[in-house]
């Protein structure tokens, strides 16, 4: 099947990824105990050399959390935060003031994968509970690199390199803070055929 | 695509010394003065041929070893087995002599740390086997390179000089 913008299909993709994204924001919330907000502004699909274009910089330094989705819809799910995003959510994680992490260390690191772990798994439940699809996630790759050389990296060696992605820039708020983060879906060609007949959009 | 090319070319001679932009799948060549540059290089390898008669150099910028999987594919620089030849031929365009070129690679890092076994790590050392392969078999001697390792780099080549310039985040510009 062929996938474009603005059709049936990417409207129901965007929509279950509101929705993953949405309990994504709650998971979150319960982990730091405090209310967070979520707002999805922009979501595309479009191939690696199109989200290679759509970054300010490329030589940004960012964290960037690969993870693999098995089960009955297979891919790949890509967060991308900003080094100053991902060092505020960490403190934000550790209860520490705003500005006490000033770089990323182990436990930082550490403190990061286990965001990608949370924010990944409360979106594989919530599309999971929708279509009654079985999904997990792996274990998380990590990098702390240029956002362009960790991206490009990250889509290449989970091999979904000839797919279009979709892409939606996020802006998760907690208090005064705002966390922007670039969340990323590389779904398996041939098993979003999968995901919308579970929903009913396409004839068994 | 060629027409594309051909563009790009024309543009970068008149952009007189100034920075030429070399994105992801993408290839660039220029007269001097100029400044060829590609950003965030990971597990990406980046060639760069430099001619130092005519002063005519290219930057390519490729993301996988073989395009032979990919029967439906468009974007020679995508891969290392079209990529660089493709390079010569914009090379010999802009008045390049082919028996006179200078070789060098930057690239081919492994970024990620983490258990997942499904994941590839080892992408940026098959694309450096590849460039390597693919150099070998066109006759294309390597005269310097800066390869492997877990940091990304942004890799410049100064067409009056022919010299590469490697940037990596926290560490001190490397000329090769």
């Amino acid at each position: 099947m062929l996938l474009e913008e603005n059709d049936m299909y990417f409207d129901a993709l965007q929509e279950l990824s509101n929705i993953g994204l949405g309990n994504a924001a709650t998971a979150l919330a319960d982990l730091l105990n405090k209310k967070v907000e979520i707002a999805v502004p922009e979501a595309c699909f479009v191939d690696l050399e199109g989200i290679m274009a759509k970054f300010d910089d490329l030589g940004e330094l960012a964290a960037c959390i690969n993870l693999e989705v098995q089960g009955d819809v297979r891919g790949t799910i890509v967060f991308v935060f900003t080094q100053k995003s991902i060092l505020k959510l960490i403190d934000m994680l550790m209860g520490q003031e705003i500005g006490t992490t000033m770089e990323l260390d182990f436990m930082g690191e550490s403190a990061a994968m286990e965001i990608g772990n949370i924010l990944s798994g409360s979106f594989m439940n919530a599309i999971g509970s929708m279509t009654g699809l079985l999904l997990n996630a792996s274990v998380p790759m990590f990098a702390f690199d240029m956002v362009g050389a960790a991206f490009s990296s990250s889509v290449l060696a989970s091999g979904h390199y000839d797919e279009k992605i979709l892409s939606i820039d996020t802006m998760f708020y907690q208090a005064q803070e705002q966390i922007m983060g670039h969340f990323f879906l590389l779904p398996e060609v041939g098993c979003l055929d999968k995901l919308f007949e579970s929903l009913g959009l396409l004839a068994c | 695509m060629q027409a594309l090319k051909r563009q790009n070319i024309e543009s970068s001679r008149r952009s007189n010394g100034q920075e030429i932009h070399v994105g992801i799948s993408d290839c660039k060549v220029a007269r001097q003065p100029s400044h060829l540059v590609t950003v965030a290089l990971g597990s990406c390898v980046g060639i760069a041929l430099y001619e130092p008669v005519m002063k005519v150099g290219g930057l390519l910028h490729i993301m996988l070893p073989n395009s032979k999987q990919f029967p439906g594919t468009v974007k020679p620089a995508k891969f290392a087995d079209t990529g660089i030849p493709f390079m010569l031929l914009e090379m010999r365009r802009a008045g390049a002599r082919l028996s006179h070129l200078q070789v060098k690679i930057a690239g081919g890092a492994q970024m990620f740390s983490g258990r997942n076994n499904n994941f590839q790590l080892n992408i940026g050392e098959r694309n450096i086997q590849a460039v390597r392969a693919v150099l070998k078999q066109l006759g294309l001697n390597l005269l310097a390179e800066d390869v492997g390792g877990n940091r990304g780099r942004t890799m410049g080549l100064d067409t009056s000089t022919g010299q590469v310039m490697i940037r990596t985040l926290g560490s001190s510009v490397r000329l090769i």
